[in-house]
């Protein structure tokens, strides 16, 4: 079986809702970060896949951007996680609340 | 132009010189107002002289004030008889009661402040008269209104010198409102026929005669018209049912009440009805009303000085009495009198005035009761009041003789009743004016401050003698000739008949004064009985006051209070504070959704954007 656009979709498709899941359920905000990681990899993987099938490298292209951004909101969410940690002492979302009203 | 500009601004130069420069040095603040007031009275006298020489009939000068699209404002002199008259009046006694409120006022700590005050109000009132067109006029109005109230307060200190100064203000106000709706309709009516509105007097009165004499005259609305002005004259010139300030304004220092209320700003009035007599002399009905509010202010004002015992205060109703002479001389089409008793009542009232300030100064007291046997110890003073009371009793050959029989042969001419009640108020004046005389001056001295009174400084008594000279004499000056060329009414020399009857009432008037109040001589005992109750009416003056203050508390004050209920209940309560209140629950409510989770957010978004995805997608 040839693997089209629409099995590249649906991989990304699912590696979409998978990261989502992880944002929305985890507590842990490095695996929410983790999580946001994935959904951009499902995004890269769409790009890739309509590259392809369109024969040009404009999606390509997009994906070093995309990659590019990542990495650096991972450095950034990363480095507020460490600051966090020491701070609080903990990595749970739920703990985090202190801006509100 | 430089003239009149001179004539006007040398008492503004003067108030502003002691307000800004020599507030502390009293003489050379004193000096400043004479000396402004004396530049302004030769101005005037060297108009008179090219009005005399026939150089001149009816000057003006203007410049473009505020030019708007329809209504060009203009800054102006409008110089005519009646104008220059009225100029001389002002600067003449006012110079007069400048120079004597040097010696009235010498013990006063503040005397700069009570000048610099003179000297505006004499500005002001030069302004209403040489303005060329109504709205300088009403501008100058409101000044004179002002400076009067500065005036009736000078003694601040005193709550009813306060008072008494609110009440003339705010009564003037009332009037004034409907002197500017006048004024204001008068603008919109001019402005028809293809022409843009004017409040220029003499573009006014061409334009009046140009559709007179074609018929295109609405007298209701012209009607309406002079009503409305005239609102203006009956609160200025304290004429019924707005009289009642001018009586509380002698709370005011003695010389202020010689040159404000008897003398300029009260007959401002009349000088306005003489200004606009060809807007009110246009509607018969305007006319009439006019001369009744006169008379019955005449008879009704001479009415209340017979029982009062305030020197001050008879001579404060005597003005409004003879007002009333003026205002309906004017009704009933005669203005040359009007403006020639307007004259004569300055000088002679101006005089009575100074000389109860002189009184005043040495007695300390107000009450006639309290005096007596005056014109022995104050001859000077004494003598000069008698002039005046016989000016005003209208005396032969006194000034007051002429002026007054020539109102009355116009009544006489008009109106018989109005003619009749003239008669009577003449009586009734040389009545008032000789029971004052003869208490005060004549009868034995009635209190030890009146036995040890001496005569006031030469400075004080100088500026009486001038004036008592000027009322007896000036019914000699043919005064109603000079203004023949302002209006051309004719002059009739002296009726001897009706001459000859005002006099005989007269006499009959300081007779019977004399009679009771000298020899002692008591009506009986059944006549004094029934006097008792309309005496208490006249001491109460009518309850005029406590009317207007029983519909003041129980309509306006009633009205206030419905209104602060609505204030605080409607818009603080339910406006100011509900829209706060709504805001406060709204953001309470709404608060509940910010829950400072990373994650139910996330789950907001997610939804959010599923919702989207699905309405999108729906086919």
């Amino acid at each position: 079986m040839e693997i089209g656009l629409n099995h590249l979709l649906g991989v990304s498709a699912l590696l979409l809702i998978i990261g989502l899941m992880g944002v929305i359920c985890r507590r842990n905000i490095i695996m929410i970060l983790l999580g946001l990681e994935i959904m951009l990899a499902a995004g890269n993987l769409a790009f890739v896949a309509f590259a392809r099938a369109n024969g040009n490298l404009a999606g390509q292209i997009m994906v070093f951007f995309v990659m590019i951004v990542a990495a650096a909101e991972v450095t950034v969410g990363l480095a507020i996680a460490v600051v966090l940690a020491r701070k609080i002492r903990s990595v749970n979302a739920d703990e985090m609340r202190q801006l509100k009203w | 132009m430089v003239t009149p500009a001179l004539l006007l601004f040398a008492p503004l130069a003067a108030c502003a010189a002691i307000v800004g420069i020599t507030r502390r040095s009293r003489p050379l603040s004193a000096g400043l107002a004479i000396g402004g007031m004396a530049v302004s009275l030769l101005c005037t006298v060297r108009l008179f002289l090219e009005f005399l020489n026939g150089h001149a009939h009816e000057l003006q000068y203007s410049i473009p004030w505020i030019t708007l699209p329809g209504l060009t404002l203009e800054f102006g002199f409008l110089i005519n008889e009646a104008a220059l008259l009225m100029s001389g009046v002002v600067t003449g006694v006012g110079l007069l009661i400048f120079i004597y409120s040097v010696g009235y006022m010498a013990e006063e700590e503040h005397r700069s402040r009570y000048f610099a005050y003179l000297s505006g109000f004499a500005f002001s009132m030069l302004g209403i008269v040489l303005a060329n067109n109504l709205v300088t006029l009403f501008i100058f109005w409101e000044l004179v209104g002002a400076c009067s109230y500065l005036l009736i307060g000078y003694w601040y200190q005193k709550p009813s010198a306060a008072a008494a100064g609110k009440k003339a203000f705010l009564v003037n106000r009332i009037a004034d409102f409907g002197f500017l709706l006048g004024i204001l309709l008068l603008w919109s009516y001019s402005a028809g026929h293809g022409e843009a509105g004017t409040v220029n007097l003499l573009a006014l009165q061409e334009r009046l005669a140009h559709w007179a004499a074609a018929g295109q005259l609405d007298p209701t609305i012209l009607g309406w018209i002079g009503v409305l002005l005239f609102c203006g004259v009956v609160g200025k010139s304290a004429q019924f049912p707005l009289h009642v300030w001018l009586p509380d304004a002698m709370e005011g220092p003695t010389p202020v009440s010689a040159l404000i209320h008897a003398a300029t700003m009260v007959a401002a009035g009349v000088y306005l009805l003489a200004r606009i007599f060809f807007i009110v002399s246009a509607v018969p009905s305007t006319m009439e009303l006019i001369a009744a509010i006169g008379g019955f202010t005449a008879i009704f004002a001479a009415s209340l000085a017979l029982v009062e015992p305030d020197i001050k205060r008879i001579l404060a109703f005597s003005t409004l009495s003879q007002l009333g002479y003026m205002v309906m001389a004017m009704g009933l089409g005669a203005p040359v009198a009007a403006m020639f008793h307007l004259t004569t009542h300055a000088f002679f009232k101006a005089l009575l005035f100074l000389g109860a300030g002189s009184v005043i100064h040495a007695v300390h007291g107000n009450d006639i009761w309290k005096m007596g046997g005056l014109l022995k110890k104050m001859p000077l003073t004494g003598w000069t009041f008698a002039v005046g009371t016989l000016a005003l009793c209208g005396i032969f050959p006194f000034s007051g003789f002429f002026s007054k029989d020539e109102i009355l042969l116009a009544a006489m001419e008009h109106n018989r009743f109005l003619w009749v009640i003239g008669t009577i108020t003449a009586g009734m004046t040389a009545f008032y004016m000789g029971r004052l005389f003869f208490v005060a001056f004549l009868r034995p001295a009635a209190s030890d401050s009146a036995q040890h009174a001496h005569e006031s400084p030469a400075v004080m008594t100088g500026p009486l003698v001038v004036l008592a000279l000027l009322s007896a004499a000036a019914g000699f000056f043919g005064i109603p000739a000079f203004l023949q060329g302002a209006h051309h009414a004719e002059h009739h020399g002296i009726n001897w008949g009706v001459a000859g009857l005002s006099t005989a009432v007269a006499f009959a008037g300081l007779g019977l004064a004399g009679l009771i109040y000298l020899k002692g001589w008591r009506p009986a005992a059944g006549l004094l009985k029934k006097l008792e109750s309309p005496g208490r009416w006249l001491s109460r003056k009518f309850f005029v006051d406590e009317i207007y203050g029983w519909i003041n508390w129980n309509l306006q004050q009633g009205l206030a209070r419905f209104l602060a209920l609505f204030e605080r209940w409607v818009i603080i309560g339910f406006m100011v504070n509900g829209t706060a209140k709504l805001t406060q629950l709204a953001g309470r409510a709404v608060r509940r959704l910010q829950t400072g989770q990373l994650q139910s957010y996330a789950l907001s978004i997610l939804v959010g954007l599923t919702l989207i995805l699905l309405w999108g997608w729906r086919p």
